[in-house]
C-alpha cells in the first residue's frame, strides 16, 4: 500500500518532531513549531498580498537592455533575469501565484475525499469494496507521475491544475477519514444517533463528520507543502502556470541555463519555496502535537 | 496459511488493480478536451489528417470496443506508436528503463545508507541532543523541492568542485556508477528524513521490549544490542516503510532524471509531453504504474517471507 500525495502512510498515527524539547512555562506548555510556523507563514503571506507596496515594477515587464543585472544592482535588489524582469517582483508576485494555486488546490480533495471516506466507512458492504478498488488503482500510480499526465492531456493552466489534484488527492483523505468513521461508528454516541432514528445524512455531517475530521485537517497541512511542491515541479517542467505569469517553479528552470555564471537565479526561488514549505511543515508539526495533546 | 497460497492469493488480488489501472490509462486519451486528433496534431492540421489520426487511434469506433482493442494490445505487449519517434513504444521504453531502474537502484542505496544510522544513532540516544536534531529534520525536509536540491548539488559538487558529471549517463560501467552518485544523492534527501522518522519509531519501540532487556542483562555490548538484536527486529518492519517510500521515490526518478539528463523513462515522457506524443505518455504512464504495483508486491512478500508473525491473510 502506498500513499498517493505522501512518501509516509497518513494511516500511520503522526508523531511530533519535538524541535524543543516540551517543558512547562508558566505552567503552560509552549507550542513552540506552531508559533514559530504561523508567524513565518504570515509574513510569507503578508509580503505576497502585500506585493504592489514592496516593489514598483511590473513582473512581466520585459526590458532587454537591463537583463543579467545582479542582486544588489540599482532599483533592482534581487537584480533581473534573463527579459530584463525584476526577480524581487516576480518572486513577491510568484509568491501569490504559487501560494493561492496550492492552498486552494487542497480545499476539494479534502471535502471531496473526506466526504467520500465518511460514506465508505459508514456503509461499509459493496459500496466500500467499490471505493476501496478504486483506491488501490488510484494509489498505484506515483503522486505525480499522474498528476503530470493529467495536466498534460487536459492542457496547462491553473485548472487542469486544481481538477488533476483532485482526481488524484482526494484518496488520501478518504482513507484517512474511512479509517476514522471504522473506530468512531461503534462508539456510543453514534449508536445514540443511530437508535434515535435521525436521519443517516445528518448523523454522517452532524454526528460524524466533526468527530473524524481532525486527522484529515492535520493531513491537510501537509498536503499543502506536498501540493506546493507539485505546483512548482510542474512548472519547473514547463507544465505549470502558463509563462509569463510569475512562478517559482519556471523561474528555477530559467536559472538553471545560466547556473554556472549566475549562481543565484535558481538558488533565491529555490530558497523561497524551502522557508515557506518550512513555515508549513511547522504548522503542521504544531498541530499534530496539539492534537496529542488534547 | 501456507507461504505459496498467500503468494497466489497476492497474485490474484493484483488481476482488478491491473485492470482499473489499464482503465484509467485508456480513459486518459478521453480527457483531451474536444476532438483528441485535432487537439494532438495541432492547429496547422489538415482534415484529412485528422480524420486519418482518428481511426489510427480508434476513435472513430464505440468507447467499449476501442477499450478491448487496446486492452487486446496490451496483452500482447504493444503500448501502441510513437508519432514522434516513429517507432514501437515499447522499443522506446526498453531502451531507457534501464537508466531509471539504475536511478532507482542508487536512491535506495543512497536513502538506506543515511537513514539507517541515523535512525539507529537517534533511537539508541533517545531523547538525547542528536536524537532532538534528527528527528527536527524531517520538518526542513518536507518542503525541500528535489529539483532544486539537485541542481544546488550539480552546482556545488559538479561545476565548483568537478567531483561528479554535471549531467548525462555515461558510456561504461564505472562512468555510469559515477554518474548516478548525485541523482542518488538527491533522492535520498529529500527522502531518508520521512524513512528516519519511520525507523526510529520502531527502533525505539523494539529498544523498549523485553528480550532487549534480556539481552543487555546478558552483559551483551551496548552495540551489539542495538544492532544485532535491536536493528535486526526493527528492519522487518521497515520493510513496508521503506517499500511504501518505493513506490514515492518511482515517481520522483521523473523529476531527477530531468535535472541530470538522464535518458530513462522519466525523461522520455516529459519530451513526449513537449512533443505531444501521446501514445508514449500513455505507455510510460502504465509502465509506472506497473513499477509501483511490484515494488508492492515485492515488499509484502518480503515482509511476510522475513517476519514469522505476520498474518497471512
Amino acid at each position: 500500500m502506498s500513499a498517493p500525495t505522501v512518501a509516509f502512510d497518513p494511516l500511520e498515527p503522526p508523531e511530533p518532531d519535538v524541535l524543543v524539547p516540551r517543558r512547562r512555562l508558566r505552567g503552560r506548555r509552549r507550542n513552540t513549531p506552531l508559533v514559530a510556523g504561523l508567524t513565518l507563514f504570515s509574513l510569507i503571506a503578508l509580503v505576497a498580498l502585500c506585493a504592489p507596496l514592496l516593489t514598483n515594477h511590473d513582473p512581466i515587464q520585459q526590458s532587454l537592455n537591463e537583463a543579467f543585472l545582479a542582486p544588489g544592482a540599482a532599483g533592482h535588489p534581487l537584480g533581473t533575469d534573463a527579459l530584463g524582469r525584476d526577480v524581487w517582483a516576480r518572486l513577491l508576485y510568484g509568491a501569490r501565484v504559487d501560494l493561492s494555486v496550492a492552498v486552494l488546490a487542497v480545499v476539494s480533495p479534502f471535502v471531496i475525499g473526506s466526504l467520500i471516506g465518511l460514506v465508505a466507512g459508514w456503509f461499509g458492504g459493496w459500496i466500500d469494496t467499490i471505493i476501496g478498488r478504486v483506491i488501490d488503482v488510484v494509489i498505484a500510480f506515483p503522486f505525480l507521475v499522474l498528476i503530470i499526465a493529467l495536466v498534460f492531456t487536459m492542457g496547462p493552466g491553473t485548472t487542469s491544475i486544481y481538477v488533476a489534484i483532485t482526481l488524484v488527492g482526494w484518496v488520501a483523505y478518504a482513507r484517512i477519514v474511512r479509517a476514522q468513521v471504522l473506530v468512531a461508528k461503534e462508539q456510543e454516541y453514534a449508536m445514540a444517533a443511530r437508535v434515535s432514528g435521525l436521519p443517516t445524512w445528518r448523523i454522517l455531517l452532524r454526528h460524524l463528520m466533526p468527530n473524524v475530521v481532525l486527522q484529515a485537517i492535520v493531513f491537510s497541512m501537509s498536503d499543502i507543502v506536498l501540493t506546493l511542491l507539485a505546483i512548482v515541479t510542474l512548472g519547473f517542467l514547463g507544465l505549470g502556470v502558463p509563462p509569463p505569469t510569475p512562478d517559482w517553479g519556471t523561474m528555477i528552470q530559467e536559472g538553471q541555463q545560466f547556473i554556472l555564471s549566475k549562481w543565484y537565479m535558481s538558488t533565491i526561488p529555490g530558497l523561497a519555496v524551502v522557508l515557506t514549505g518550512l513555515s508549513l511543515a511547522l504548522i503542521a508539526d504544531g498541530i499534530v502535537e496539539k492534537a496529542n495533546r488534547r | 496459511m501456507k507461504y505459496p497460497v498467500y503468494v497466489a492469493k497476492r497474485l490474484v488480488s493484483l488481476i482488478p488493480v491491473l485492470f482499473g489501472i489499464s482503465l484509467i490509462v485508456f480513459f486518459l486519451i478521453r480527457l483531451i478536451p474536444g476532438d483528441p486528433a485535432a487537439t494532438l496534431l495541432g492547429s496547422h492540421a489538415t482534415v484529412q489528417s485528422v480524420a486519418e489520426l482518428r481511426s489510427q487511434l480508434g476513435l472513430d469506433l464505440p468507447v467499449w470496443q476501442q477499450y478491448l482493442t487496446f486492452l487486446g494490445h496490451l496483452l500482447h505487449g504493444s503500448l501502441g506508436f510513437s508519432f514522434v519517434y516513429n517507432s514501437p513504444v515499447t522499443d522506446l521504453i526498453a531502451t531507457s528503463l534501464p537508466v531509471t531502474l539504475w536511478v532507482l537502484a542508487s536512491a535506495a542505496f543512497f536513502t538506506l545508507l543515511v537513514a539507517v544510522p541515523l535512525a539507529v544513532w537517534a533511537a539508541a540516544r533517545r531523547n538525547g541532543v542528536a536524537d532532538n536534531i534528527i528527528r527536527a529534520v524531517p520538518v526542513i525536509g518536507l518542503g525541500l523541492p528535489s529539483f532544486w536540491l539537485g541542481i544546488m548539488l550539480i552546482l556545488l559538487f559538479g561545476l565548483k568542485l568537478h567531483w561528479f558529471p554535471v549531467a548525462g549517463f555515461g558510456t561504461t560501467i564505472p562512468a555510469h556508477l559515477w554518474s548516478m552518485v548525485l541523482p542518488g544523492v538527491t533522492v535520498a534527501l529529500t527522502l531518508a528524513p520521512i524513512l528516519i522518522r519511520s525507523l526510529r519509531a520502531s527502533m525505539v519501540e523494539v529498544l523498549g521490549s523485553e528480550y532487549i532487556v534480556t539481552a543487555s542483562a546478558k552483559g551483551i555490548s551496548r552495540t551489539r544490542v542495538v544492532l544485532g538484536h535491536g536493528l535486526r527486529n526493527a528492519a522487518s518492519s521497515s520493510i513496508t516503510v521503506l517499500g511504501v517510500n518505493l513506490a514515492y521515490l518511482t515517481g520522483s526518478t521523473l523529476v531527477v532524471e530531468r535535472v541530470f539528463s538522464l535518458p530513462g523513462i522519466g525523461q522520455q515522457m516529459i519530451n513526449s509531453i513537449l512533443g505531444r506524443d501521446f501514445p508514449t505518455v500513455q505507455g510510460i504512464t502504465l509502465v509506472f504504474a506497473i513499477m509501483v504495483v511490484i515494488v508492492n508486491l515485492l515488499t509484502d512478500l518480503a515482509h511476510a517471507a522475513l517476519d514469522p508473525r505476520v498474518k497471512l491473510a
